[in-house]
């Protein structure tokens, strides 16, 4: 069959969906290596349907993507880093069996007082539990925290005070091979109600270009203010306006709390 | 970066071809997995499946077989079809079939609170109507022609021809 034809046809859209028999499969892969009109007619039809499909992606999160390299072991510098740091809640663990085995020590030698006394231990115990578990998570999340400030991979961008806020200041931890970003807000003040801070990458020249990559949302429950923004591929600066919640398509100038240059 | 290189990258396994590998592909199989599972969190979890099946499985792809693409996209179709049947849904078919990718994709973004709908409604205005249903069916959720050709109810011979068109306003529309 002659190349237009077969191009044509629409068999090679067939082919890049995944939708043909092996046998058809072998065939077209083969033409493909020896006239490059098709070799370049579906390279072009992945380009199309990957673009559209990408497009629809809904947000997935930062976190999702290092769970994959932490299942497929790809960390090996992050885990060395952090090994001293968890060596700590281990710690923290042993503290925790040492404070139960106590707790029951002690419930043992007030056996033979009354139960009201021994309830008063439980509780006690319990409540030490309760604390040593929010403190541990309090650790963990300091951390993750600490992990995403020293990886020397990040390039730190620091956002100072603008005009509405002249006292507000952020910094930005961005991973240039990997993309991925973070927003340290611990210095901006809390957003009033209804309003969220949204964050924005700026390409400068020839226009000033912004791309949102997303909003700092549970600001006042996120104690560490340090947040996961999309991956940026490119930004000269960064910014972070304030801005309606749920966000809005371009920021609103006025309300630029921050702005700092890579 | 093409394919090629890619491959090249990956055979290698180092950990920036796996980078590139996210950064290339994982919109992509992430909105079809979406489609599929039609559940955010679970489509993340199910996207993990399937790039740690790519990683391990790498040397069982072969370029004589077809596109690199299509095979990852094979993977997150039969991973993500796995993941409904071994939830029990019973009337997965039904299911599969209620809403296409732009409805899917609008419930999703509503939940996530999130704003990266710019542009999104330009491409679904380039597309006609049965586009999306056409392209929804084949490329999203893997229908044969057959299938397609009896739930969109246009003859079996021009679903092929029908496709086509569709992929070519959006090349023209993306200049590709």
């Amino acid at each position: 069959m002659e190349a237009t034809e077969y191009i044509e046809s629409g068999i090679l859209e067939l082919y890049v969906y995944g939708l043909l028999t092996e046998a058809e499969n072998i065939e077209i892969a083969e033409m493909a290596k020896k006239n490059p009109e098709i070799e370049n007619e579906i390279i072009s039809i992945e380009k199309a349907i990957v673009a559209l499909s990408s497009s629809f992606s809904p947000f997935h999160s930062v976190a999702n993507y290092e769970k994959i390299k932490a299942r497929l072991e790809l960390k090996h510098g992050k885990v060395l880093e952090m090994k001293p740091v968890s060596r700590w809640s281990e710690y923290a663990g042993w503290a925790a069996a040492v404070l139960l085995l106590l707790g029951v020590g002690y419930q043992t030698l007030q056996l033979g007082e009354t139960k009201q006394a021994i309830s008063t231990v439980g509780n006690e115990k319990n409540k030490i539990e309760r604390e040593l578990a929010y403190l541990d998570q309090q650790n963990k999340k300091t951390v993750q925290s600490l992990t995403i400030v020293r990886d020397i991979k990040n390039t730190g961008v620091t956002l100072g005070g603008q005009a509405v806020s002249p006292t507000s200041f952020a910094k930005v931890y961005w991973n240039k091979e990997t993309k991925t970003t973070y927003i340290d807000a611990a210095g901006l003040p809390k957003p009033p109600k209804g309003m969220v801070y949204q964050v924005w990458a700026l390409k400068l020249s020839p226009t000033l270009t912004p791309t949102s990559i997303g909003l700092l949302s549970d600001f006042e429950g996120n104690n560490q203010k340090i947040f996961a923004v999309d991956q940026t591929a490119y930004a000269e600066a960064f910014g972070i306006t304030l801005e309606p919640a749920g966000g809005s398509l371009s920021p609103t100038m006025e309300q630029l709390y921050t702005l700092g240059k890579v | 970066m093409s394919q090629d290189e890619l491959l090249v990258l990956i055979y290698k396994k180092d950990e920036k071809a796996f980078t590139h590998l996210y950064d290339m592909y994982s919109k992509s199989l992430f909105s079809v997995i979406n489609v599929l599972i039609k559940n955010r969190e679970e489509a993340e979890d199910v996207l993990q499946e399937v790039f740690v099946k790519i990683w391990k499985n790498i040397d069982s792809y072969h370029e004589s077989k077809g596109r690199f693409y299509t095979w990852i996209l094979n993977i997150a179709r039969n991973t993500s079809i796995d993941k409904l049947r071994s939830k029990n849904f019973n009337n997965s078919q039904k299911n599969l079939n209620s809403d296409n990718f732009v409805h899917v994709f609008e419930d999703s973004n509503k939940l996530t609170n999130k704003i990266d709908t710019i542009g999104i409604q330009e491409f679904v205005k380039k597309l006609k109507p049965k586009c999306i249903e056409i392209i929804d069916l084949l490329f999203f959720k893997g229908y044969t022609q057959q299938e397609a050709s009896e739930e969109l109810a246009i003859p079996l011979g021009t679903i092929k021809t029908h496709n086509r068109n569709c992929i070519n306003d959006l090349r023209n529309y993306l200049k590709i």
